[in-house]
């Protein structure tokens, strides 16, 4: 261990939901795209799955909304230091959306991109099992642009930088490729709990 | 859109010991802290760094700052931090850390914001938003580039403008609450990115936008309404 002299931190309380390197950000949300944020409306939104499916299919903004709506409350950890206690966010559980595409038992992983171009990789298995969710809410109101909206992906128990914002879809593969920051030195899968913030983390 | 470059993810994961050399005062709010970091891989203009400090009782603070100084090979660094009312990092070095003292740092990350020197580069800062773009400037003179730079800059009054005595013919500064005699006082507008993007450059410019959020939304919008295309505009933002 090596101490910095004088240095105390802050008077703080053991909280057992803060990952290893984090700090409570409190009210704070901090926002952190290298992108200009996109002008996009919710008529302009839509959302694809193709890739390793039985049937690749697009919902538009109205189609989303049909599918049985779910919401997330929890924590949020970004690679950048912070976390976010009891976020609400509501939307759609991405299993939902993986029922009518139908997923090829070969698909291991996942490239999600935006709108605006930005992609991630994710394995595959993070994104099912009620963990992964598409959403367009955040506090009961409308997600804003800057934080995504009209709707991005949110995959809470990964740093936030997989949680793609302003989604336009996700391509199942069978094998990996980086995205866009684990093309900038970034972990392939990034847990928090287990500190993957850099690739050879 | 691409990084600038491939980053080494080796040195990213190393934690290595940097010791303080040197103290500068750059405003009111502002200082400069030379590191050496006898290790260091070397850097390109616009990268950031992890810096961690740690407790007697093992707890610790790591936040991202950007690096200050050019590449170069004196084995030293420079990180220029704005004292944040109540920062448990920025208090510590602007309250308590003396010459000598050590911390930890892993680096250079992030090869997206990084600036190699090869194209046109439009950098637009505010407040301590300005420590990656003078990397680049430093850079740019260090090496006689003759590719066209411009820095537009935004403080709040001629005192709070960071590296003010170093800034010259390629920078614009634009004050937000008290100018010098002559000199209006307001936001960054329309008005100050116009002529900039008049100039066009061969193959126009890279845009290196930043600062705050708040001010990095601002920007990046002025540069889009004024022509520059998005996939051209690099945003850095520091929370
Ligand atoms: C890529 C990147 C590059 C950056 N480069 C630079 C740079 O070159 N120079 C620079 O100055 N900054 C830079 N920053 C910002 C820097 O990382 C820090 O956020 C900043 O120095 C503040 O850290 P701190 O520990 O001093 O403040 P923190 O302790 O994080 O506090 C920040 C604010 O939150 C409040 N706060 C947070 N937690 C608590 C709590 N538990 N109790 C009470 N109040 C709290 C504080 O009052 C304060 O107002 C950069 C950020 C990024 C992401």
């Amino acid at each position: 261990m090596n101490v910095t002299r004088g240095f105390t931190g802050r008077p703080r309380v053991h909280n057992p939901g803060l990952p290893p390197g984090q700090y409570d950000a409190g009210e704070d949300w901090p926002v952190l795209s290298a992108e200009v944020t996109p002008d996009l409306a919710p008529a302009d939104w839509s959302f694809r799955i193709d890739g390793l499916v039985e049937r690749p299919h697009t919902w538009d903004w109205d189609a989303a909304h049909t599918l049985p709506a779910s919401a997330y409350d929890g924590d949020i950890h970004c690679v950048t230091g912070w976390s976010k206690f009891g976020v609400r966010f509501g939307g759609v559980s991405l299993d939902a959306f993986f029922t009518v595409v139908r997923p090829h038992v070969s698909a291991t992983h996942v490239i999600a991109y935006s709108h605006t171009g930005y992609t991630t990789n994710l394995p595959f298995a993070d994104l099912t099992g009620g963990r992964a969710w598409i959403v367009w809410e955040y506090d009961g109101k409308p997600l804003p642009s800057e934080h995504g909206g009209p709707a991005r992906l949110v995959v809470p128990h990964l740093y936030f930088w997989k949680s793609a914002k302003w989604i336009a879809g996700l391509t199942l593969l069978d094998h990996d490729e980086p995205g866009f920051w684990e093309g900038n030195g970034y972990h392939e899968r990034g847990n928090p709990w287990e500190e993957q913030r850099y690739s050879g983390d | 859109m691409p990084g600038r470059i491939e980053v080494s993810n080796q040195e990213a994961a190393v934690w290595q010991t940097a010791t303080l050399t040197e103290i500068r005062r750059e405003t009111p709010r502002a200082a400069t802290f030379r590191l050496a970091v006898p290790r260091w891989a070397g850097h390109l203009p616009g990268q950031h760094l992890m810096l961690r400090l740690t407790a007697a009782d093992g707890y610790t603070a790591q936040r991202h700052y950007s690096i200050a100084s050019a590449p170069d090979d004196s084995g030293h660094i420079e990180l220029t931090l704005d004292h944040v009312p109540d920062g448990e990092v920025s208090g510590w070095f602007h309250t308590v850390a003396r010459l000598g003292d050590t911390v930890e740092v892993r680096g250079p990350l992030s090869g997206f914001f990084a600036w190699p020197g090869d194209r046109p580069a439009l950098l637009i800062g505010a407040g301590s938003g300005v420590v990656p773009l003078m990397s680049m400037v430093r850079h740019h003179r260090l090496r006689g580039l003759a590719v066209p730079l411009r820095l537009l800059v935004s403080a709040r009054s001629p005192e709070e403008l960071i590296y003010a005595s170093e800034l010259g013919t390629e920078t614009t500064p634009v004050f937000t609450r008290r100018a010098p005699q002559g000199m209006p006082v307001g936001r960054m507008a329309a008005a100050h990115v116009a002529p900039l993007l008049a100039e066009r450059p061969a193959h126009g410019w890279e845009a290196y936008v930043c600062g705050s959020n708040a001010f990095a939304e601002h920007a990046s919008r002025l540069l889009v309404a004024a022509g520059q295309p998005v996939d051209r505009i690099r945003i850095e933002r520091f929370g």
